[in-house]
């Protein structure tokens, strides 16, 4: 199913980090990945990423692969200097507040065909 | 046209804007897609292979109506084994820099599925030059 990261956030109560002005994508698809190299040869644009890095250069691995966001898992804190350049970058981060299995379950569950 | 960007070995805060400026360029020319996101995954990792393993290297890029060519010369500790280091999920990173999400082993096999031609050659204890190109 085709839906916007402003539904996936409402439905699945993401904190929006950075980018909010660019929640009117549409995700296509979800990749997730602690690995930024399988990220860049695997994931397709449009695709939500889900990890737990919350480092500098995930900015530009979803920017370099137009990806429609990033999803931080648990309570990762991501630095201002990080959000600073996401949204420099045109780039969403969102948080689901919950482990990787989870936030991929519920994903799944909305967005499969 | 050609484009010159020097990367400091080690700076993982900077990683990525080399790629990313020429990313930026390209998209003014009238490149597809496709394409763009190809050379954008291959500049990527060869710019993160210096930042990863050299201390510092040169990124010289020339786009032609043709094609863009990518030289990376870097000075740093080499390569051993280069039939080696292009095999899928081989790497010498540091713990700490695969704690980052580095070091998988798929950077050079990253660059040679992104590229039309790629060269690699290296002196150990000197340093690394990689060569890929991506025909329009």
């Amino acid at each position: 199913m085709k839906i916007s990261l402003n539904n996936l956030k409402e439905k699945l109560n993401y904190e929006c980090l950075s980018g909010e002005a660019w929640l009117d994508r549409v995700v296509d698809g979800a990749y997730v990945s602690d690995l930024l190299s399988d990220v860049m040869g695997k994931a397709e644009p449009g695709m939500i990423w889900i990890t737990s890095q919350v480092h500098k250069n995930i900015v530009a691995v979803a920017s370099l692969k137009e990806l429609s966001a990033i999803i931080v898992v648990n309570e990762r804190k991501v630095d201002p200097e990080v959000l600073e350049q996401a949204e420099l970058e045109e780039v969403a981060i969102l948080a689901s507040g919950k482990p990787a299995f989870e936030t991929a379950g519920e994903l799944y569950q909305i967005i499969r065909l | 046209m050609k484009i010159e960007y020097h990367i400091e070995g080690g700076n993982f805060s900077a990683a990525g804007s080399a790629s990313s400026e020429i990313k930026k360029i390209l998209k003014q020319f009238n490149i597809s897609p496709f394409l763009l996101r190809r050379i954008a995954v291959a500049l990527y990792e060869s710019e993160m292979n210096v930042v990863a393993h050299a201390y510092r290297g040169i990124m010289r890029v020339e786009i032609q109506p043709s094609g863009i060519r990518v030289v990376v010369e870097d000075e740093g500790p080499g390569i051993e084994d280069i039939e080696k280091a292009m095999e899928e999920g081989f790497s010498t990173a540091t713990e700490e820099v695969r704690q980052m999400g580095f070091g998988a082993g798929m950077g050079l096999p990253n660059i040679k599925k992104n590229s039309d031609e790629m060269r690699l050659v290296s002196s150990p204890g000197e340093g690394t030059r990689l060569a890929f190109s991506v025909n329009f």
